[in-house]
């Protein structure tokens, strides 16, 4: 831990953008987008955090402020401490961060799935094409505004389209998953809902 | 012996005027015996050696996280389970163990036992399925049936326990489903004790093997700094000499109180991949023995954490406020504070990790998993430069990913 | 009446060594008992294949156990596992491949109907691209289950009036 404790108090004395962000386990920091690669960088050659483990887009909501952020884990190999470094998307329309690309190889696919998940786009990457679902898919699935069941999208493959007749359709759901949603209980509104999918196999979709 | 494999210059072989060659652009995969589950490699060859790997996945992308936002905390195990599907116990440790640092919760010595002893029999079945998979790849069917007789047996005590061969869901926030059956623990040892000569019958019929070690010694080599860089973790990262391992370097779930070896290779390539997980299951086998002689009493959930954990069930049917609380937790979920928290466990693949973004409730808001076959692969690109096409084989073999854990 | 067309019965006290049968009863017999799989392995249940395949539960008594992964070679295709839209073509197209007759064994929730994956990405079922013979429930099946799926499916094929398909083909 003492690591990683070090490690922040010289990023936030170096870069006066880093701040303290609230964690419930590993020393974490926010940084603006000016200074993610050279605060990254300074994890990596100075404080020893050789090791990207992860790298993670969150969707704040729709209309939050920031909406999107991106979130870095670093470990240090020698001292098997970690850290987390968050960064903030300025614009939700078009988000676009850095890339890590030039300081860990590894971060190349990391970036793909959070453009392919979220639409972040990440500036200076190699390769920038989606990763989980296939090239031309038109939405980004893991958004607040996309639901889960999906939206009915064409399938990529023309032939098998044409012999078959279907398409990516938007998974039945019958009304459920029920569960309450993120967020403190209010009791009087906890009771569990069927989360946006007002329609079944039966009733079509309203408005469609 | 390290085999060397150069990327030749096509287009300078044929500027010399010597027989014009193309390159051939394949697709390995999506359906291909060798690709361990739907993993595509573009290759571009020259011949018979590789001098481009584009590995295109997602073909099993089933939406995870985006399900886990639409999930109670414990209705999500599930999916946990299918994510490595070759090891589902340790996948359902690793889940609730990041999701209890939400509440900095401690489950009680008894339930870190238990979790203990399932993790390390699905490492060892994970192993063994690798192995077998490694074997059919360089054509050796007899390990692969072997092996399987010997996941039959731990089948067998899985169904014992939770009901189910694989896929269990076992674990819960707080705990795990229920105690073990009365006699559980002495079949665990029965079968470790006839499980470790089966495991040198099955190993010598590959280790020194001739054919083996040439298709495998100095095949897919990479260097310690190239796994660190590429975030390569598990044995992969062991085989190429980084000692890192989470359960001895950050131990979680009483861990620290079992002593076992950390087997570290030294060439990076194929082979001693195989070697390493071989004396991983040897090691496994060292912790249950461990974990079931200092198998402590007691509960096998968090019993004052009333907000997380369900009770019993009898008390449920006969007390009321049991009753309301198992309600609560069953439809709202069990609630966690909100924060954020990123827990790694040591899984025979490699550091599973979950990132979950709490914003109070029984429903996360973000669940990332971080997957250590995502980025064992992302390596690929780089290892299969310059090497055949059946090398490219052994080295997918020697890798053990799984892409259900790949693509989530 | 037509007899069943699984009748199939020698003597050789009384024929000698000439078997006399129904053409349908020798071909069904001949097909039902050398289903070679096409493993469509996608996801957890190619586990519970690879244990059908492997001693325990063994599919070579039932003259199943080559698997060749050569679309052109098999006669039943075993989709295990969840089908995504991003797969879903690669199915179909290793599905048309196969050559006549051939059958398709939906095996497990997630190849059925989409199993508990309702989201963006999965395909509800394999039968929204391929014609289905037998699903089997599960998640994933015992080998047990798988078995007699195939069991089932033999018996399919035992029914079928594969002489007349024959010639009118």
């Amino acid at each position: 831990m003492s690591a990683a404790l070090d490690a922040i108090r010289a990023l936030k004395a170096r870069w006066p953008g880093a701040t303290d962000r609230a964690t419930l386990d590993h020393p974490a920091i926010n940084v603006p987008p000016s200074d993610l690669l050279a605060v990254l960088r300074s994890l990596k050659e100075e404080h020893g955090f050789d090791m990207l483990v992860d790298v993670s887009g969150v969707d704040w909501a729709v209309g939050a402020s920031p909406r999107f952020t991106v979130v870095y884990h670093v470990l240090s190999t020698a001292a098997h401490d970690y850290v987390r470094v968050a960064v903030d998307c300025a614009d939700a329309a078009s988000p676009e961060i850095p890339s890590a690309t030039g300081l860990w190889p590894g971060a190349d696919w990391h970036e793909r799935e959070a453009y392919d998940m979220f639409g972040i786009r990440f500036t200076g990457h190699p390769d920038l094409r989606r990763i989980l679902m296939w090239d031309g898919y038109p939405h980004f699935p893991l958004r607040k505004d996309f639901p889960l069941s999906g939206v009915p999208t064409e399938l990529p493959d023309a032939e098998v389209v044409a012999e078959t007749k279907t398409g990516a359709i938007a998974a039945p759901m019958a009304g459920g998953p029920f569960v309450a949603s993120s967020g403190e209980i209010n009791m009087a509104e906890a009771e569990p809902r069927a989360k946006d999918e007002s329609w079944t196999e039966r009733r079509p979709k309203p408005g469609a | 012996m390290a085999v060397e494999h150069t990327i030749p210059d096509t287009a300078a072989k044929n500027a010399q005027g010597e027989f014009e060659t193309e390159k051939m652009s394949i697709s390995m995969g999506p359906s291909h015996p060798s690709t361990h589950g739907v993993l595509r490699l573009q290759l571009e060859l020259d011949g018979e050696v590789v001098t481009k790997a584009d590995p295109v996945i997602g073909y099993l992308h089933r939406g995870d996280e985006k399900i886990a936002e639409n999930m109670t905390y414990n209705q999500f195990v599930p999916y946990t389970d299918r994510l490595d599907y070759l090891a589902p116990l340790a996948n359902n440790m690793a889940y609730a163990i990041a999701v209890e640092r939400l509440a900095k919760l401690e489950v009680p010595p008894r339930c870190q036992a238990i979790r203990v002893i399932t993790a390390e029999m699905a490492r060892i079945s994970s192993h063994l399925m690798g192995l077998g998979a490694f074997g059919i790849d360089v054509g050796a069917w007899t390990v692969f049936l072997y092996s399987f007789t010997e996941r039959e047996k731990l089948y067998k005590l899985f169904e014992e326990l939770t009901g189910a061969r694989f896929t269990t869901s076992y674990t819960r926030i707080g705990g795990v489903a229920r105690d073990v059956p009365p006699g559980w623990t002495d079949r665990v040892l029965a079968f470790c004790d006839q499980f470790l000569p089966q495991l040198e019958e099955i190993l010598s019929l590959l280790t020194r093997n001739r054919i083996f070690t040439d298709r495998t010694a100095g095949i897919g080599v990479i260097s310690g700094e190239d796994a660190i860089a590429y975030g390569l973790t598990g044995p992969n990262l062991r085989g190429s000499g980084v000692p890192l391992d989470l359960r001895k370097d950050r131990p979680y779930s009483g861990y620290e109180q079992y002593e076992f070896d950390v087997p570290v290779g030294t060439h990076g390539d194929a082979y001693d991949r195989y070697l390493v997980r071989g004396e991983e299951m040897r090691q496994s086998v060292r912790i249950i023995r461990q974990a079931v002689a200092k198998f402590p009493g007691g509960k096998w959930y968090a019993e004052d954490a009333k907000r997380i954990i369900a009770p019993p069930k009898d008390k449920v049917l006969t007390s009321m406020e049991e009753l309301i609380q198992n309600f609560m937790i069953v439809t709202e979920g069990p609630q966690m504070p909100a924060g954020e928290v990123y827990f790694e466990a040591e899984n025979p693949k490699g550091a599973l990790g979950f990132f979950v973004v709490s914003k109070g409730g029984g429903v996360p808001w973000r669940l990332k998993i971080r997957s250590p076959s995502f980025c064992n692969l992302s390596i690929l690109p780089k290892v299969c430069l310059g090497a055949m096409v059946s090398d490219v084989v052994a080295i997918l073999g020697s890798f053990d990913f799984v892409m259900g854990e790949c693509d989530r | 009446m037509v007899s069943a067309n699984t009748d199939l019965t020698y003597n050789s006290k009384i024929e000698g060594d000439v078997i006399v049968s129904r053409a349908d009863a020798v071909i069904n017999w001949i097909r039902s008992n050398s289903m070679w799989p096409m493993p469509m392995g996608l996801a957890c249940c190619a586990i519970e294949l690879m244990a059908v395949a492997a001693s325990r539960f063994d599919i070579a008594r039932f003259g199943a156990e080559v698997m060749r992964f050569s679309p052109k070679q098999s006669d039943v295709m075993i989709v295990s596992g969840t089908v995504t839209y991003k797969m879903s073509s690669a199915v179909r197209r290793i599905y048309d491949q196969m050559a006549a007759p051939k059958w398709v064994i939906a095996m497990g929730a997630c190849a059925s109907t989409g199993g508990m994956y309702r989201s963006y990405a999965v395909l509800q079922g394999v039968d929204r691209i391929l014609p289905v013979d037998v699903y089997v429930s599960g998640c994933p099946p015992r080998p047990e289950a798988l078995l007699d799926a195939l069991i089932k499916l033999q018996e399919k094929v035992k029914r079928e009036p594969s002489a007349s398909k024959l010639l009118s083909a």
